[in-house]
């Protein structure tokens, strides 16, 4: 069954592939790769999803923002419910803007603004909800505050976005997903390797970032995700 | 076809396609009254509203784009119609908005823009489908049954 997914990493994102040591961003000794080539795929239900998809069932028309990039799955589920899909890659946009190492120049404003006008560039309101999947987790503070102060922006009041964060606060990498639609509680996870997080988030952390949004819900998942469902 | 310079033509069938070989660069409006096989640069418009184009996986199009249908292996950085479907192939890159009835898109492709999913419409005067007609009616007149074949193709 996996054999077709192979040559896959992480969907489009184009994240490199493993192998080497990574210099990490204060100077000090080389730690592990932050990908590998490993490829585990699986499929749990998702409190969170289903959540979102009570908010945009019943109304066509919707205009959703994908921001784990294009897949066959989420193209057709989006689609097929009569919405309008637009497709970012945000974590291949973010390597190709920040390269590898990408906690190094993510507090740079010129950098902070022309990544934005990449992935984020659309009219006030624009969206009636977002699929944010766990694309945050690999943003430092600057970058981290811009793109969700921009993502406030954007998105229409009242809209609902989906956000996933690892809830573990003490971790060199985390699982690098990528998430398809299975149905509307339930999602194929396709684990490509690891990953290094720019930073990790309790429930505080997390109530703090998105201040500014009406509210925050939480779903932890037997994975020690957390599935957070944020209220424009 | 319009403001084409002479092409190369590939030695490999392309099906009957019309191509515009790897080393050729086109800059201007493409109308194709057949299908169109594009390897190599095109920059303004393309046409084949009643066929398919496909850009190869050399090919790199800027370019507004209608056609039936749309495979792409390279690149498109436009906005892209096909009445029929779209199939966005591995490694292939499309940067544009996406107007079509079916889209297909392969892992490893790369896609930034929207989709629009828009439905054929059912053709001018064509009766409705109408239910079946109960097992136990006897001898319907099979007045809807006798006009659906004009909907077939």
């Amino acid at each position: 069954m996996l054999e077709p997914l192979k040559s896959l990493f992480r969907g489009s994102r184009g994240v490199p592939q493993g192998g080497g040591l990574v210099p990490p961003s204060n100077g000090g000794k080389p730690q592990r790769p932050r990908v590998s080539a490993e490829t585990i795929l699986s499929t749990r239900t998702s409190r969170g999803l289903e959540e979102f998809f009570i908010q945009i069932r019943d109304t066509s028309g919707l205009t959703i923002l994908d921001l784990g990039g294009a897949t066959q799955k989420n193209v057709s589920f989006i689609t097929d419910l009569g919405h309008r899909l637009y497709s970012e890659d945000f974590l291949r946009i973010l390597t190709d803007t920040f390269g590898l190492d990408d906690t190094v120049d993510q507090s740079n404003p010129g950098r902070i603004e022309y990544f934005l006008k990449q992935t984020l560039d659309y009219p006030e309101g624009h969206f009636d909800g977002v699929l944010v999947w766990d694309a945050l987790e690999y943003l430092n503070p600057a970058l981290l505050n811009a793109v969700v102060e921009r993502l406030h922006k954007i998105v229409r009041p009242k809209a609902y976005m989906l956000a996933f964060f690892h809830a573990d606060d003490k971790l060199d990498a985390v699982p690098l997903y990528t998430f398809r639609i299975e149905q509307v509680n339930s999602l194929e996870v396709l684990q490509q390797g690891m990953r290094r997080p720019a930073q990790l988030f309790n429930n505080r952390s997390l109530e703090k970032l998105f201040g500014r949004f009406e509210s925050v819900k939480f779903f932890l998942t037997r994975e020690r995700l957390r599935e957070v469902i944020i209220k424009v | 076809m319009s403001s084409m310079p002479p092409a190369r033509f590939e030695p490999e069938n392309r099906g009957g396609a019309a191509t515009i070989g790897k080393a050729v660069k086109v800059v201007g409006q493409i109308f194709s009254r057949e299908d169109l096989y594009v390897d190599g640069e095109v920059e303004g418009t393309i046409e084949a509203l009643e066929h398919k184009l496909t850009v190869g996986p050399n090919g790199s199009v800027s370019a507004a784009v209608k056609a039936r249908e749309v495979v792409v292996l390279g690149t498109i950085k436009g906005n892209v119609e096909a009445t029929d479907k779209i199939e966005i192939r591995k490694d292939a890159k499309l940067t544009g908005d996406i107007r079509t009835a079916r889209i297909i898109i392969e892992d490893g492709a790369y896609f930034k823009g929207s989709i629009d999913i828009v439905k054929p419409e059912p053709a001018k005067g064509a009766p409705k489908a109408q239910p079946a007609p109960a097992a136990a009616t006897p001898a319907p007149q099979p007045t809807v049954a006798a006009s659906a074949p004009e909907n077939k193709r």
